[in-house]
């Protein structure tokens, strides 16, 4: 991996969540378990799962939204430890969330949203400076300027989105955490704002962390994809190799489990349905946590959690029966 | 006869706003043993026309005009102590979020056997078993412990699976599932669709399946209707919608959606947004967004037309095409 440069890198990053099951005792939910991975200077990683796999939370902790209770994070090659390191992080990375409707405050003007990063790091010296920033902002997400007084309210699902676009992109970052970003969008808003996010790359040469379980989504905007299970990974490749060559017996569940958007494929898809649910986080299994659905699943996979390993050039799995299942 | 005839449906909801026309015109036949699915966005009147066949609207929302016939027998009009009969027992609906469909209060066998021994003369022991053998045929592990349980002991996948044999349990002829599977995550997703398909082989009854997901579509149904704006703007069976699509919408919508091979290039999105309701132009509600507008279009809506033998297209471009080469020629005037 030495030819790219790496924007992002996590060591063994864990993610404790301590839960009350009784009165005086705590039991930790690992919602992200020893995950160690890089993204490259101005590509895309697709990061998915099904729902409580630590998607999101991996995002946040990456971010510094959440403490991490251990591991480590580098961003342009320096260790993020003190307080200043994180201000100055946070200067360059922004996230997008999920929900347009919760993610915006009501009481704000839309203006006022997008300047809030610019007035938290005190990012300009007049109040004409900052006017003009936003209406920049604006623009570059395809708003309307006229509309900077009017309140999120106003606008639509698919404009809200766009507001919150801006407001991520106010600094000036290099490394945005989109989590979720398109999928309480309609179909066809839902197409704009992925061209918008793939335009807004090209011109300012951004790098993404892109959340999503939309699997057809993510792999049309991701360079690569990363897998994860009850908060590990599992597997890693480029996003062609990982849908045309998933080795990783749930990644393949995954990729046969995507309802096609065409008649024939559909019908001729093999579909591996998994039976039973994803486990609690709480009572996670022992050893491999996808071992209780896994159909290649030995007496091996109960007793460790497997290495997560380079299996071929730039692919990564954690399976200790890879022989079997491929 | 068909299963289920609607003709010419009008919903409205009347708002303080003013009328706001949810269904607007919808007709369509459903025949015994089919899987018909109903796409569109949001706002587009999927599920009003699926709540206006059950007669479940808000208070504000009412059938204005229109017929909705199933096995022959008029269902508009006949008032609430008929539909009754018809609910649950003839027609069954499971709906997009199976976590606040159930009630919390009471125990998963309760509200299974409220349903049973309210639409069929079972006992209480008789309803015990029968809701017991409907979890056991959607695939719920220990029936009978499951049946003591509260809603929030099930996992999302489970709780649909309850709403399932809920819906199943006193043999509908029909079953309306409104987005079952958008809250579910895919390896679930694909449960539930693969036990819907299996259940409508066994049971034979026809589905109609609402969803805005085209790859749920693709799946499940032999028949599609696409809406738009309360109206429907394409109807066929699945192979035409998705190869050969004759509205402009229809068209557009399969361009927005990632395909498995469409990685790299740029997606070609419906540029603008979905039409208010409030105010619905005079002539094809698509036409505001649609690249091909003619001028025809802003004037006057185009009535659904004949495509061939399984399909059928509200577009003018059909007209202009049919023109262009010669099948049509120019009225004398």
């Amino acid at each position: 991996m030495s030819d790219f440069e790496n924007l992002v890198e996590v060591k063994h990053l864990k993610e404790y969540f301590p839960i009350n099951t009784g009165m005086f005792k705590t039991t930790p939910l690992k919602a992200v378990d020893d995950v160690s991975f890089a993204i490259r200077k101005g590509e895309t990683l697709g990061l998915v799962g099904e729902s409580g796999c630590g998607k999101t939370t991996v995002g946040r902790t990456l971010l510094h939204l959440y403490k991490p209770t251990d591991g480590e994070i580098w961003f342009n090659g320096k260790q993020i430890v003190t307080k200043q390191d994180i201000i100055d992080y946070r200067k360059k990375s922004a996230m997008v969330f999920q929900d347009p409707y919760s993610s915006l405050n009501p009481r704000m003007t839309v203006s006022d949203i997008i300047a809030e990063p610019l007035d938290v790091h005190k990012l300009y010296s007049s109040k004409a400076e900052r006017q003009e920033k936003v209406l920049e902002l604006m623009a570059r997400v395809g708003l309307n300027s006229e509309h900077a007084s009017r309140y999120a309210h106003e606008f639509s699902g698919g404009q809200r989105q766009r507001i919150g676009i801006a407001r991520a992109l106010a600094m000036g970052p290099e490394f945005i955490v989109c989590d979720e970003p398109v999928s309480a969008l309609d179909v066809s808003i839902q197409a704009q704002v992925i061209n918008m996010f793939d335009e807004l790359q090209e011109e300012m040469g951004l790098t993404y962390l892109f959340i999503a379980h939309d699997l057809l989504v993510v792999r049309h905007i991701s360079d690569r994809i990363a897998v994860m299970y009850l908060g590990k990974m599992v597997e890693m490749a480029d996003a062609h190799e990982i849908y045309d060559h998933p080795l990783h017996p749930y990644t393949k569940c995954l990729m046969s489990a995507v309802p096609l958007p065409d008649p024939k494929k559909a019908r001729e898809n093999k579909r591996i349905v998994l039976s039973g649910d994803i486990p609690s986080p709480l009572h996670a299994p022992s050893g491999c946590p996808f071992r209780t659905r896994c159909p290649y699943a030995t007496d091996a996979c109960a007793e460790s959690m497997p290495e997560f390993k380079e299996v071929a050039p730039g692919h990564f799995a954690a399976c200790h029966n890879l022989d079997k299942c491929n | 006869m068909a299963l289920l005839e609607v003709k010419d449906l009008h919903t409205s909801f009347f708002t303080p706003a003013g009328e706001v026309k949810a269904v607007n015109g919808v007709s369509f036949n459903l025949e015994r043993g089919k899987v018909l699915g109903i796409v569109g966005e949001s706002g587009s009147g999927k599920s009003v026309t699926a709540y206006s066949i059950m007669q479940i609207l808000e208070k504000t929302g009412k059938i204005v005009s229109g017929s909705v016939k199933f096995d022959g027998q008029e269902l508009v009009g006949i008032g609430e102590e008929g539909m009754k009969k018809i609910r649950g027992n003839k027609i069954s609906i499971i709906f997009q979020d199976p976590m606040t469909s159930l009630n919390p209060t009471y125990t998963i066998g309760h509200q299974l056997m409220e349903a049973i021994m309210l639409h069929t003369p079972r006992n209480k022991q008789q309803a015990w078993d029968r809701a017991v053998e409907m979890l056991r045929l959607v695939n719920v592990n220990e029936p009978e412990k499951r049946m003591k349980q509260y809603p929030f002991e099930f996992s999302g996948g489970m709780r649909q699976r309850v709403m399932i044999a809920m819906a199943l349990a006193c043999e509908p002829d029909i079953l309306i599932a409104d987005e079952p599977t958008t809250a579910l995550d895919v390896t679930i997703q694909a449960q539930i669709l693969e036990l819907m398909q299996q259940l409508q082989k066994e049971l034979g009854m026809a589905i109609i399946m609402i969803t805005h997901d085209l790859g749920v579509v693709a799946q499940m149904c032999d028949e599609v209707i696409v809406m738009y704006a309360g109206s429907i703007c394409e109807q066929g069976s699945a192979d035409e919608i998705f190869y050969n699509p004759k509205h402009e919408y229809t068209k557009g919508l399969m361009r927005s959606i990632p395909t498995v091979d469409s990685d790299g290039s740029r997606l070609h999105p419906i540029t603008g947004t979905p039409i208010d309701l409030l105010n619905m132009p005079k002539g094809c509600p698509f036409a505001p967004r649609c690249d091909a507008a003619m001028k025809i279009c802003m004037r006057e809506r185009c009535q659904r037309m004949q495509i061939n033998e399984w399909h059928q297209a509200a577009c003018w471009m059909n007209v202009k095409e049919a023109f262009e080469n010669g099948e049509l020629e120019e009225a004398e005037s």
